[in-house]
């Protein structure tokens, strides 16, 4: 079917897409590498020259350096942990038969249209404000003396907020996926006198088990990098200071380009890891 | 009997979800709810739930003190900019990857998508240097480019995965009928991609709209759209539980509507085909 002139032009019709993307990729990327590996300080006399790996063994022997791996590690899997136990429990619960689906489904889609500043915001002034916010006032109902959230519980309350953002994604994929489970399965288990239990983890569980997957990886990729939900609670203090504010903080805070650069190369390499995963996956679905 | 049983099990289902539902939405509630108290009801103890007041102070104060329109147009341009320039760019690319398949379009399509996988912060000095240089920093100009390429991958996938659902015998059989390749592309084609269009840009000016890394970071006080007006809440505004309240309620409404209607297609675009 597919004649020469036509594949010239599909070439053709690709080809601003994949320019775009490429130079999208490479130019900044070069940059970011060529800063790396050099002492580069725009506002405290700019460019003073190649200093090899310097950069590196300064990033990874930072103070800062493990803290912030900590921190990073802690706020992805305790989101992870969070959306995926919940998002399952959440999209079994949304598959049975029930008055309101529609308008239920609604309600918990909904966080994830929240802008992140304005989640954060809210969360961090209305809800864990140790004065006014509502847990304050549902602490002292209970007798109990408010906890100031975001400095006693910094981390807690950060996986809080991001978590409720991305519960809804990890819910509304799960549910999708329990969908397209054939309920005679079930049923036939059900029939054959399966208890619930073992019908969930011998049917139900092994069917999700791909769409999990998909939901840990894309979750993965972005939760390394948020970075709104910080910039407006903690600032990166409290112990919150993650991987991706390290880095912000080097380069636009403190203007050492060359430091934060070789920062970002590790977040690019970190990323690089789990997005291979994530496109197996996705290409294997491609072929299918 | 059988049927009272599902009655009553429907019943707890729907008791459950409803409460678990209203927990989950009980944030974007209580906001909605705040921004129509005075700000002394907003901190009242206990706090008021609907009883109090109705007013619509916040909304005009929000206005007059900062503004607001502006950075509301700023989100617009910028979204609804982005995403029609990645159309434009992506619906070719899509087009061609679907209908004119070749050894390599996987590849291309799977590289692509790595691309969306680049941590921003690793990137953000050279953008932010070329930003300085082109004299781009603070404009709307620069931030809709770069939103539009941080998201063609998601566009041009999700276009891909619809216009391959568009099955190539009905183009045959007009081809057949003797319709020229205008008519075919725009009497057959493009009534059966619009659905799949539409549904793109939806879920891509969602994404834009809420982008909070890039609108924090190249913005200051011209091209600032309402990501960044909220953050600069921050403090000690934010304190101001009901005006806090009325600019972000105006800052969500737009896309909790238009999320509404693009539940299904969030996870397409957000999977990547992976999960259907």
């Amino acid at each position: 079917m597919a004649t020469k002139a036509s594949r010239s032009a599909a070439r053709l019709m690709m080809a601003p897409a994949v320019i775009l993307l490429l130079g999208w990729m490479l130019v900044p990327l070069c940059m970011t590498l060529y800063f790396s590996f050099k002492k580069y300080l725009p506002l405290r006399g700019g460019d003073l020259g190649w200093v090899g790996f310097d950069n590196y063994v300064r990033f990874f022997s930072s103070s800062a350096f493990w803290p912030s791996v900590i921190a990073t590690l802690v706020i992805v899997g305790g989101v992870l942990a969070i959306t995926v136990v919940f998002g399952i429990l959440l999209a079994i619960l949304l598959d049975q038969p029930m008055w309101g689906q529609g308008i239920v489904r609604i309600l918990v889609i909904a966080p994830f249209f929240v802008m992140p500043t304005v989640s954060a915001l809210v969360w961090k002034n209305m809800f864990m404000d140790p004065v006014n916010g509502l847990f304050a006032h549902l602490w002292k109902f209970f007798g109990a003396a408010p906890i100031e959230w975001l400095s006693q519980a910094s981390m807690t309350s950060i996986v809080i907020i991001v978590a409720w953002q991305w519960l809804p994604f990890a819910t509304l994929i799960l549910l999708t996926a329990i969908q397209s489970l054939d309920s005679e399965q079930l049923e036939a288990a059900e029939m054959d006198g399966a208890p619930p239990l073992s019908r969930f983890g011998y049917i139900t569980l092994p069917h999700l088990s791909r769409a999990i997957t998909v939901v840990v990886l894309i979750q993965t990729i972005f939760l390394l990098s948020i970075f709104a939900e910080i910039f407006v609670t903690t600032q990166g203090s409290f112990g919150t200071k993650t991987l991706t504010y390290l880095i912000y903080q080097r380069v636009l805070e403190s203007q050492n380009v060359g430091l934060g650069s070789a920062g970002g190369i590790f977040a690019v390499i970190l990323a690089n890891i789990v997005a291979i995963f994530l496109m197996r996956i996705v290409g294997k679905n491609l072929d299918a | 009997m059988a049927r009272n049983v599902t009655n009553q099990r429907k019943l707890i289902n729907t008791v459950l979800a409803w409460g678990i539902g209203l927990l989950i939405f009980f944030p974007i509630l209580w906001t909605i709810l705040t921004s129509f108290k005075s700000e002394a009801t907003a901190i009242a103890d206990p706090p008021v739930f609907l009883f109090f007041d109705w007013t619509l102070d916040n909304y005009r104060v929000v206005q007059e003190r900062s503004d607001y329109m502006r950075f509301l147009w700023n989100s617009v341009i910028i979204a609804g900019g982005s995403t029609l320039l990645g159309i434009i760019v992506a619906v070719p690319a899509a087009w061609s990857m679907a209908f004119v398949p070749s050894a390599r379009t996987k590849d291309i399509l799977l590289w692509m998508l790595s691309t969306k996988m680049l941590p921003a912060v690793g990137v953000l000095y050279p953008i932010y240097l070329i930003f300085i240089k082109m004299g781009l920093l603070d404009s709307r100009v620069g931030l809709t480019v770069v939103l539009m390429l941080i998201n063609l991958p998601i566009i041009i996938w999700m276009l891909y995965t619809y216009f391959r659902e568009i099955p190539g015998e009905i183009l045959e059989a007009a081809r057949m009928d003797g319709a020229s390749l205008k008519e075919e592309i725009l009497y057959v084609l493009t009534p059966m991609a619009v659905p799949g269009i539409a549904s793109t840009v939806l879920l891509n000016i969602i994404l834009a709209w809420n982008e909070a890394f890039w609108t924090l970071n190249l913005t200051a006080a011209k091209a600032a759209p309402l990501t960044a007006f909220i953050a600069s809440y921050s403090s000690p505004e934010g304190l101001f539980y009901a005006k806090l309240s009325a600019a972000s309620t105006m800052a969500i409404a737009p896309i909790l509507i238009l999320g509404w209607f693009s539940q299904k297609q969030l996870v397409r675009g957000l999977t990547f085909g992976a999960v259907k």
